[in-house]
């Protein structure tokens, strides 16, 4: 029995904080601050970019993920640890570093350019070949990535891919490749026994690292703050929406955009939970 | 016919050196040796799954010891069978053929045939990860079957299975292997399955591999048998 009071009361203490602090925030807050809150068009407008941003970092993680975590569970090579090193960086890093990095890279001079530019010019090409293919729906938005909508994604993605990277390649390492080698000898290449033997079996890792991309570029404020700004109607996701709210003393509708972030989480987790079992621990 | 000129092959700290073996067209080959001797590692080089350090594996005739697995033509059976596990039975008996192309007919056709012969019609249309151990062997066979291979390599593949179901599979393979006169090469432990199907018996051991006569297989080292 003291076996049980000590170990639960212990473990305990940490659920009992993270309920006290959703309790604490749902106390403070009614419908009425949620309505208020709702209602505003930054906060509308912060919502839909949220859910935009954090949708395409959670897909491009997931696009980059999966074949890394692939090639690093399969395969031994050469200056391996430094990669297993490198991707890690974005998940022990203070945020604000990724956001300063970020917006240093696009703004180094390289040779009389720099990447923002480039960015710009590529970004200009392909809008003006959208707009010429398909002129009823023309695209007036203006290229640019330092604080404008992509420098969102891209701060999301920075850090939201480390973790999906991790999971994918538990996946793959829990996945036998001995499947995969009979694929070969019944005549597949390499590419073949990758998209028809292990890849279909890696569907659990998928969601999974989809869903935690998910929910960590839902979370990411520091990155963005530095790299994107935080101006509304324009840069403004949740996570900063919580901060502009707060610092114009707007405390209610910083909580009630917090519970709505927690409310996503929530969800976010129970989808790992209920499908990505097997992969996520 | 499966041909082993003095190959090499090392991994890591361990290494099978100037391993020479002949098994003629058409022949059933066992090969037997203790647990760690690289019996596996044997297999894994002629199908093309372990690079060759030196020597030379010839199938048929033809030089493969630098040929991609999907090229050789081997039909493996691994030990742990390795099945698909997001695959119905079916999916693996047209794996091979699907991968070369064949034909819609031609697939059902051969499906058909081997399901019939391997006897496992009513299981066409199920999952592999809940078959029997009998039920999962006899899918791996008809795997490696499917594509009609030049040579079939067998690694311990009636391991763990019930007496009644071993002598059924050793009669189906005796059997599967006599109509189609395919070159075999076996591994296994038992005496009575080497009894049962050897027409040649090899044996690997500290590091030589040698054939061995088939009327003196009670002599084997106890370490390389179980009876």
């Amino acid at each position: 029995m003291p076996f049980f009071v000590v170990m639960g009361g212990l473990g305990g203490s940490f659920v009992l904080l993270i309920v006290a602090l959703l309790a604490a925030d749902i106390a403070f807050t009614s419908p009425k601050h949620f309505a208020a809150a709702l209602s505003k068009p930054e906060i509308q407008h912060a919502i839909r970019l949220t859910l935009i941003t954090c949708t395409i970092s959670a897909l491009l993680s997931i696009w980059v993920a999966t074949p890394l975590g692939y090639l690093l569970s399969r395969f031994s090579f050469r200056g391996r640890w430094l990669i297993d090193t490198i991707i890690d960086i974005p998940v022990v890093l203070p945020p604000l570093v990724i956001g300063l990095s970020l917006l240093i890279l696009f703004h180094l001079p390289i040779g009389g350019t720099n990447l923002e530019q480039q960015m710009q010019q590529l970004l200009g090409v392909l809008i003006r070949s959208w707009n010429n293919l398909i002129p009823f729906a023309k695209c007036y938005w203006k290229p640019r990535v330092t604080y404008a909508e992509p420098a969102v994604v891209l701060a999301q993605f920075s850090v939201a891919c480390a973790f999906a990277v991790q999971t994918m390649r538990v996946t793959f390492d829990q996945i036998d490749p001995r499947a995969e080698q009979v694929a070969m000898t019944l005549g597949c290449n390499r590419s073949r026994a990758f998209l028809e033997i292990a890849l279909p079996q890696a569907w659990r890792g998928i969601v999974a690292a989809l869903t935690i991309a998910w929910a960590r570029s839902l979370g990411e404020f520091g990155p963005i703050l530095v790299f994107a700004g935080a101006t509304r109607m324009r840069t403004e996701v949740l996570s900063t929406t919580v901060f502009l709210e707060l610092s114009v003393g707007q405390l209610e509708a910083a909580v009630a955009v917090s519970l709505l972030m927690v409310l996503a989480a929530m969800v976010v987790l129970g989808v790992v939970r209920l499908v990505g079992t097997k992969v996520v621990r | 016919m499966i041909e082993l000129h003095g190959i090499t092959i090392r991994s890591g700290p361990f290494s099978l050196t100037n391993m020479v073996l002949t098994i003629p067209e058409g022949t059933y080959a066992v090969l037997m040796g203790g647990t760690g001797q690289g019996k596996t590692t044997i297999l894994e080089a002629i199908c093309g799954l372990r690079t060759v350090a030196s020597g030379r594996v010839l199938l048929n005739g033809s030089d493969m010891t630098r040929w991609k697995p999907g090229d050789r033509g081997v039909g493996y059976v691994p030990q742990d069978l390795a099945l698909f596990p997001m695959m119905t039975v079916r999916g693996h008996l047209e794996f091979a053929l699907r991968v070369r192309h064949c034909s819609t007919a031609m697939i059902r056709d051969r499906v058909a045939e081997l399901a019939h012969v391997l006897g496992i019609e009513p299981l066409l249309e199920r999952r592999v990860t809940n078959l029997s151990g009998g039920e999962s062997q006899r899918v791996a066979l008809g795997r490696a079957l499917s594509f009609r291979p030049r040579v079939l390599l067998l690694d311990e593949p009636l391991n763990a299975l019930d007496e009644v179901t071993r002598d059924r599979l050793c009669e189906l393979l005796r059997s599967i292997q006599k109509e189609s006169g395919l070159t075999t090469l076996h591994i296994t432990h038992s005496r009575a399955e080497a009894r049962a199907l050897a027409e040649k018996l090899f044996i690997l051991e500290a590091g030589r591999l040698r054939e061995h006569p088939l009327d003196q297989l009670n002599s084997l080292p106890a370490g390389s048998t179980e009876t």
